[in-house]
């Protein structure tokens, strides 16, 4: 690793706030893209299945 | 107008509902992948800038979101043409999930533009033409996006909003050769550019291995979020079809 400590890591003379806000920003959106798309896919495919109840009933 | 072949094979909900189910595990794994090493190389093992010290590696998320925010923007607009152009109802889809994705990473490269310009600039804003125009690029892709959401009632009424968000995407389009050549046009804080497709980067060998790992890993974690959002605006749209109600049911 480029730096001695985790400690160095996290402080990055000074410039740790600017680097770390900015990836802590990054996971949020990437990660946010990532689950509203599970949560949306399942709520999709929930409706998908209950469609098709609702064709049985009509049937 | 004749359909060139790839095209015709767009315009297939079933065929695309399959290559996408094949396509996105594999996607999704090497999007993870590259992203994990380029984020833990750029961060904990590439050298120092002599110059800007630390903060520099803001590089290794600021660049690679921006060019995807450009690349995608693109990806929208020919989206956007093949649908006013064919009329291929999958098109309309996929212009709803480029305009998402594409404000997403526009967000972030404006973000991180913002935080790496306080310690290097001193200022987290200036309204220079290179930041302004992507600010522009970001309202485009909102517009679209509330175009096509507040048209959301019939069909007749969703088909008018995708095409008002179809003309407003390629109009845009004009934005993104003026954010390319705007550090080359006007005086700017924002520096040139880094990377170089003709010529010699500004950029040492240990600094462009993981940013090149980086933009490589967002182009893929793009396409994947694009077939996934375009799959799920396909689920809730032709949720009433057959061929859906079977693909589901296989899984």
């Amino acid at each position: 690793m480029y730096f001695d400590s985790i400690q160095a890591l996290l402080h990055m003379d000074g410039h740790g706030p600017y680097v770390w806000a900015c990836y802590g920003m990054g996971a949020l959106v990437f990660l946010g893209l990532v689950l509203s798309a599970r949560a949306q896919s399942k709520r999709s495919i929930e409706m998908i299945c209950a469609s098709d109840v609702n064709d049985e009933d009509v049937q | 107008m004749k359909v060139p072949q790839f095209i015709h094979l767009l315009g297939s909900p079933p065929w695309f509902y399959r290559i996408s189910g094949q396509l996105m595990p594999v996607l999704g794994l090497l999007a993870c992948a590259l992203l994990i090493v380029a984020w833990v190389w750029g961060l904990g093992f590439a050298p120092e800038d002599a110059k800007q010290g630390n903060s520099y590696r803001i590089i290794y998320l600021h660049v690679p979101t921006a060019v995807i925010a450009l690349a995608g923007y693109y990806v929208m607009a020919f989206t956007g043409l093949v649908y006013l152009v064919w009329r291929i109802q999958l098109m309309a889809l996929m212009l709803k999930s480029a305009a998402l994705i594409g404000a997403a990473m526009t967000f972030l490269a404006l973000f991180s533009g913002a935080v790496w310009g306080k310690p290097t600039w001193g200022t987290w804003w200036v309204w220079d033409a290179r930041i302004t125009s992507m600010l522009i690029l970001f309202f485009l892709y909102l517009g679209v996006l509330g175009i096509i959401n507040a048209f959301s009632g019939s069909k007749t009424s969703q088909q008018a909003g995708v095409k008002a968000a179809s003309i407003l995407a390629l109009v845009g389009t004009v934005n993104i050769p003026i954010i390319y050549k705007s550090v080359d046009w006007w005086f700017s804080l924002h520096q040139p550019a880094t990377l170089k497709l003709t010529g010699k980067s500004n950029i040492d060998g240990s600094m462009l291995t993981p940013l090149l790992i980086a933009i490589v890993g967002c182009y893929v974690f793009y396409a994947f979020m694009l077939l996934w959002r375009t799959r799920i605006e396909l689920q809730s749209s032709e949720h009433n079809k057959q061929w859906l109600r079977d693909a589901v049911s296989k899984k």
